[in-house]
């Protein structure tokens, strides 16, 4: 049905790579920061609270030239990462990744936080009183209860990264085989004459792999609901 | 024995307790807003009083002077809350056995198959929380503190969410615990039949007040 070409396939193979490590590396940023804004007390929450979500509403390009500026050759970070790991991450599929992961961090954190303040403390307190010390009650009570919007947070925030877009471009380019991810290799296409089937059937894929991270993160934010229902009947 | 000799601030409401509770089912009795469940929070060490002492069995839970305040987890108080809390991820199984895994063999009293006899929870193990009725869990709760091996169980307001057909299910289960578990039992309620059925010593619970003797 799909008749994919070789180049197709490298962009939908770089796309995942880029998706899943963007998810791999954000997870714990995004668990760090949700656990914070969902339990923590502190005088400038409404501040992170809102830089949190800058990158869901700046122009991703802004956030790419931002990435650029730190992160490139002469950037402080970029610098460091280079003098340090002899890493570079301008212009390479790791710096695509630095910028899926984020973008696609505000829908991680929105899916925990939201998880996380589901989570009923009473039920904290009760294996507190059972003998079970805060660590334990973590990862046997407020971890396993909300691990569905932890999921759902995730696979969201993947099908974000894989159609990342404007700060990919801006901050490493568009190289085949490297940077060239499904939403720069349809801008490629539509660039060129007779590009228009290529670009149709990567849409299609695009699509469909939001599709599935949609009805995903549906389906594990109903189990979600389940879970934490409160049966005080 | 458990003696309680504390105070604290809620608002501007002061709640103060002196009392003692012996094996058996000593009831906190007095109209909700009294304090009751802040005295038991104290207790359980989930509210912190502002000064005064808790021993059990000689051993300082709470110690204002001395700067001793045992996290919950250390305290070896058995909690039954009033909105059950069971674990909705876990089953019935899973709830009782919670507090039984995270108590050392050596320190255990108790044992998973007799509490289950004594609260003919049997048939129940393998169910979710959800889908018990409210006796049902609220006798899940009570296995659930008892496996604990705890050294004093605390029940604030067992039946007080409980139709009266559900009450009149779970009392004689109280009546066999208060027999056959050597335990001092402290029982929150603001209901005089069931403290009149079910307690051994009353200390009633007035304006933020509980005290068992004049002082």
């Amino acid at each position: 049905m799909l008749d994919l070409s070789p180049s197709d396939w490298d962009a939908i193979a770089l796309s995942l790579k880029v998706g899943a490590w963007s998810v791999i590396g954000s997870l714990p940023v995004a668990f760090g920061l949700a656990y914070l804004l969902a339990r923590v007390e502190f005088a400038l929450k409404p501040v992170v609270s809102a830089a949190i979500l800058l990158p869901l509403v700046l122009p991703p390009v802004v956030v790419g030239y931002m990435l650029l500026l730190a992160f490139g050759k002469t950037g402080p970070v970029g610098q460091l990462l280079d003098q340090w790991f002899g890493v570079t991450v301008a212009f390479r599929w790791t710096g695509a990744v630095i910028a899926a992961a984020v973008m696609g961090l505000p829908l991680m954190i929105i899916g925990i936080r939201l998880s996380l303040e589901l989570v009923d403390r009473r039920l904290e307190m009760a294996a507190r009183t059972l003998g079970a010390g805060p660590w334990r009650t973590f990862f046997t009570v407020t971890l396993p209860l909300s691990l569905p919007g932890i999921l759902a947070g995730a696979v969201l925030s993947f099908a974000r990264s894989v159609g990342e877009f404007g700060a990919t471009i801006t901050f490493v380019s568009n190289i085949p085989g490297d940077t060239r991810t499904i939403p720069m290799a349809i801008h490629t296409s539509l660039q060129m004459p007779g590009g228009n089937e290529a670009a149709f059937r990567l849409s299609l894929v695009s699509i469909a792999i939001a599709l599935i991270g949609i009805v995903a993160s549906e389906v594990l934010n109903r189990r979600l609901a389940r879970m934490t229902a409160r049966d005080d009947a | 024995m458990l003696e309680v000799n504390v105070a604290t601030q809620r608002g501007d409401f002061t709640v103060e307790a002196r009392f003692t509770a012996d094996v058996g089912i000593t009831a906190l009795f007095g109209p909700s807003g009294a304090g009751k469940t802040s005295i038991l929070g104290m207790i359980a060490g989930v509210v912190r009083p502002r000064t005064g002492r808790i021993t059990l069995h000689g051993r300082p839970l709470f110690d204002a002077a001395a700067g001793i305040d045992l996290a919950p987890e250390h305290r070896r108080i058995g909690v039954v809350f009033q909105d059950r809390r069971l674990f909705p991820h876990l089953s019935v199984e899973g709830n009782l056995l919670y507090g039984f895994r995270r108590t050392a063999p050596e320190r255990r009293t108790q044992r998973p198959e007799d509490i289950v006899a004594l609260l003919e929870l049997g048939a129940l193990l393998k169910r979710r929380p959800a889908s018990l009725s409210g006796g049902e869990q609220q006798r899940v709760a009570i296995g659930r503190a008892l496996l604990m091996s705890p050294e004093a169980l605390l029940m604030d307001e067992p039946l007080a969410s409980l139709d009266a057909r559900r009450k009149a299910e779970i009392m004689p289960y109280l009546e066999r615990l208060r027999g056959q578990i050597r335990l001092p039992i402290l029982y929150v309620s603001h209901d005089e039949r069931e403290v009149a059925r079910l307690a051994q010593r009353t200390v009633a619970v007035v304006d933020g007040r509980a005290f068992d003797s004049p002082g």
